[in-house]
């Protein structure tokens, strides 16, 4: 019985994604074929374009597929995707999957080292304001998250940069690695020493949501009747706060990080293009501004997926925290 | 003695009396702020259309001096008036994505929570997906199908901000179809038009407002963000995006000034309006005021 229900919810699970891929794959396609905007001329530049010959145009008009309908675009599409083909990236001039593969990983590192920073500072923080609740440091924190939420992400970016890698040059001023060097060579040092600014500058930004959050949390457990009977019982602040704050905060503040996930995705892309990191957000705006059909319909769907996964992990473990949602979830 | 503990029992009380401005006034003040400094970037927007363009090579890269309060740029166009004209660009674009918006949000909200399961079903799914793409992707996606400029821009953030108080409001109008005086209404043989018009529009338009400004500091910003990444306006209106753009080529060479001011106001204009929406909202849902 009980492994018929978490049968049942991996299924539907597995059938939203797929719908869920197939719906974003069509409505990317649709937009970048109603697009005015003609990828012969993005990405030969104007001086080349007009001094092209027609024959040479048509080619290149060919080579892009500028000409195919719609639809006849889409099936070719799909049926390559069925075979594991996910075409090629006329921008990058490789095949979609190696482009994206090495853009993610690069992505990815970047991504978990900021969510992890801001998980962590974000706790801390939320913390120490409940604690302190209605005191300066209260205060500063609480004026710290509200200031943030307004921030646009890459004009932090802009500032970090200015100041950390112009002014004081302490941190590169930009790239995944050392000029000169390529991905491969790089060691793990310089790659995370590249990944520092950036990555922080992800983090200050996602801290603000969690610390507020934490920071209610906090509040509430600390007026609750445990926790005044535990105060009663002889148990110090600090031991209180780690056995009963502690842990009722842990899985909810995780829930949220991991719901946060699409946040922590779109800064990333702005982060990206600040930095000049190759990462997938970078690629998806270079694949936007050259037409680039295939790579850009591949960007959309996998930060679906992992927005999706992101979400999927959030809810589960509000099912674990929260036995009334389980119930409802069927999962067992 | 007896005073003293009557304040000290009554913490609620005593917080009331020590504050100046209650809460009503205090939204008023702010959106007071709000509505001058609205003005003032409408007004300087229109005044300094002329100077934000206009170059002037022989007064290029100045830092901030009492002549020009935010230096110059690379072509000598003043940045306070730059700074000016694109908070005003930047607030028209908010402003309009985040009425069309707040628009779409009521009617797929109430579609989906007065026309039935099958609608309803479809909405929500609906909602589940915008929400499950990151919105600058979505946002990259409708600006390039649309060409870029103006419109990509403003109709790329309209169509990206509508779920979550799409959301709110079908909740809200779910909870009302329970109310008393709603079935009563039925009962007495009302139409639903009427109903809807009569008695739910004026339970719900508070949310809708408090909604409609707080969705707008968030299109601003997203307008910011896309028009940085070159998928909005032109480099030839000097939107925030496009300035801060223009700034990162001349950053390793320390011009701060040419980044530094158009974010900080940027911050400000986005922060006052959170701070209206909110406050405001404090004053229709008491409730949320607890923190």
């Amino acid at each position: 019985m009980k492994r018929n229900r978490l049968l049942n919810f991996v299924g539907k699970q597995a059938a939203k994604l797929i719908i869920l891929i197939v719906v974003i794959s069509m409505v990317a396609f649709f937009l970048v074929a109603v697009s005015p905007i003609d990828p012969v001329q993005m990405n030969t530049g104007q001086a080349a374009y007009a001094n092209m010959s027609l024959e040479k145009r048509a080619q290149l008009e060919e080579y892009w597929g500028v000409n195919t309908p719609v639809v006849e675009k889409y099936t070719n599409w799909a049926k390559d995707i069925i075979h594991g083909d996910w075409g090629t990236s006329l921008r990058f001039n490789q095949p979609v999957l190696s482009v994206i593969a090495e853009r993610f990983t690069n992505s990815l590192l970047l991504m978990i080292v900021a969510w992890l920073f801001s998980g962590v500072f974000g706790l801390l923080l939320g913390i120490a304001a409940g604690v302190y609740r209605g005191k300066l440091v209260d205060k500063i924190i609480k004026g710290y998250a509200l200031t943030l939420a307004s921030t646009p992400t890459f004009w932090l970016g802009l500032l970090m940069l200015m100041i950390f890698a112009v002014w004081l040059s302490w941190f590169p001023f930009g790239f995944s690695t050392p000029i000169g060097v390529s991905a491969a060579e790089a060691t793990l040092g310089q790659r995370l020493y590249h990944l520092i600014l950036p990555a922080l500058t992800l983090s200050i930004i996602g801290v603000a949501n969690i610390a507020l959050h934490t920071r209610e949390k906090v509040i509430d457990i600390m007026e609750s009747d445990f926790y005044l009977f535990a105060l009663a019982r002889g148990e110090s602040r600090g031991e209180a706060l780690r056995h009963h704050c502690l842990r009722n905060l842990l899985l909810p503040a995780m829930t949220l990080q991991f719901a946060s996930i699409s946040e922590i995705f779109g800064g990333s892309v702005l982060v990206e293009q600040v930095f000049s990191y190759p990462g997938l957000g970078q690629a998806a705006v270079s694949a936007g501004i050259g037409g680039d059909a295939a790579l850009l319909v591949a960007i959309a769907i996998i930060s679906a997926c992992f927005v999706f996964c992101g979400n999927l992990i959030a809810n589960i473990l509000y099912g674990v925290v929260d036995p009334r949602i389980r119930r409802g979830h069927g999962l067992g | 003695m007896a005073l003293a503990d009557l304040t000290v029992s009554v913490p609620v009380l005593a917080k009331a009396r020590r504050k100046k401005l209650n809460q009503r006034k205090k939204t008023i003040v702010v959106f007071l702020f709000a509505c001058l400094l609205l003005l003032g970037i409408t007004v300087g927007g229109i005044l300094a259309a002329e100077t934000a363009v206009t170059a002037d090579l022989s007064q290029k890269y100045i830092t901030p001096s009492l002549q020009h309060l935010f230096g110059t740029d690379q072509l000598g166009r003043d940045m306070l008036a730059r700074v000016v004209k694109g908070l005003s660009t930047s607030i028209l674009i908010g402003l309009g994505a985040a009425s069309c918006s707040a628009v779409l949000a009521i009617l797929l909200g109430s579609a989906a929570a007065l026309l039935g399961e099958k609608v309803d079903a479809a909405i929500t799914w609906l909602i589940d997906l915008m929400l499950g793409i990151p919105h600058i992707v979505l946002l990259i996606l409708i600006s390039y199908a649309l060409g870029k400029g103006f419109w990509g821009v403003t109709v790329g953030v309209a169509l990206t901000h509508w779920p979550s108080l799409s959301r709110v409001i079908r909740g809200e109008i779910l909870q009302l179809k329970e109310t008393q005086y709603v079935k009563t209404a039925r009962k007495l043989g009302q139409s639903s038009w009427r109903i809807a018009v009569k008695h739910m529009l004026p339970a719900v338009f508070p949310q809708f407002l408090v909604g409609l400004i707080l969705l707008f500091p968030h299109a601003i910003l997203h307008e910011a963000g896309i028009t940085f990444l070159g998928f909005g306006l032109p480099p030839e209106q000097p939107a925030i995006g496009v300035i801060l753009a223009e700034s990162m080529k001349y950053l390793s060479v320390g011009m701060w000034w040419l980044a530094f001011f158009p974010g900080a106001a940027l911050i400000g204009v986005v922060a006052l309006f959170d701070l209206a929406g909110g406050s405001l909202r404090r004053l229709i849902d008491p409730h949320s005021a607890q923190e």
